[in-house]
């Protein structure tokens, strides 16, 4: 196996497990934690193909990556705070009992 | 593929696996800090040292904090009384385990064809700034606006309205 494919394999995995981690938590919290790890997963992809790509001096996969952790930490910024607001609102962060599009 | 790159694949998939399946949110953010960690490192380890370090920086400084600060703010380590998964959980999981299955052997079928990589890319940090305000600079203009609508986004969203109706 070519160190490439080592780690798409990783990142699949933790895309997989993040996945997996924003569908079956109750915690709005921890969805977000879910979504962060795919993202995350994502630019690992990224280094990776800039890495072992035929032309990393063009640096066009380091720079997916690095605009990526900014939109992500934005991403986490408006998501908590959305999650704060909710949880003002209707005094609880599970997602089960968010059953309601009316306040 | 050598003993370090075991060791830092098992160090974050085994820290993303203790995120998602810890029952107290507080010990699955400090598990996910485990998780970011290892994704650091193995962008260090793909000798991108710029974007391990922003990975530090960004990551484990700023979004790691941030969901304890949330966690903390909405009482969230209290663990519920009917469990920490949703109802539908096993669809969920089935969903995630055909998503790997696919990602897994489409990466196992191509295998044979991705290249070694031998020759060791020389970027120095000097090379992104450059690349970052010559070829870059539009998107580096669109990402200071996005984050500075983010921030104040944030704190609207999040901000305490007194006079507003119960």
């Amino acid at each position: 196996m070519t160190p490439l494919a080592g780690f798409l394999l990783v990142a699949a995995l933790v895309f997989s497990i993040g996945l997996a981690g924003a569908l079956t938590r109750r915690n709005a919290i921890l969805v977000l934690i879910g979504i962060e790890l795919m993202l995350n997963a994502a630019n690992l992809n990224l280094i990776a193909f800039w890495r072992y790509g035929p032309h990393p001096e063009a640096l066009t996969g380091m720079m997916f990556a690095i605009f990526s952790i900014a939109v992500a930490a934005a991403e986490a910024a408006v998501g908590l705070g959305l999650v704060i607001s909710i949880h003002r609102h209707a005094h609880t962060t599970d997602l089960d009992q968010m059953n309601r599009m009316k306040g | 593929m050598n003993f370090v790159f075991y060791v830092l694949a098992a160090l974050t998939v085994v820290g993303s696996l203790a995120a998602v399946l810890l029952k107290n949110t507080v010990h699955c953010a400090l598990a996910l800090t485990v998780a970011f960690a290892g994704l650091a490192l193995l962008f260090l380890d793909l000798d991108a040292q710029f974007a391990g370090f922003a990975q530090i920086l960004v990551y484990i400084g700023a979004v790691a904090i941030l969901v304890v600060f949330a966690i903390l703010l909405t009482k969230g380590s209290e663990t519920p009384k009917d469990g920490v998964f949703s109802k539908t959980w096993l669809a969920g999981l089935f969903v995630a385990a055909a998503v790997f299955a696919v990602l897994g052997w489409a990466v196992l079928q191509t295998a044979p064809m991705l290249s070694k990589g031998a020759t060791v890319p020389t970027v120095t940090v000097q090379d992104i700034g450059i690349a970052l305000i010559g070829r870059y600079v539009l998107p580096l203009e669109i990402v200071a606006v996005l984050l500075t609508a983010a921030l104040i986004g944030a704190v609207i969203v999040a901000m305490h309205d007194k006079e507003g109706a119960k």
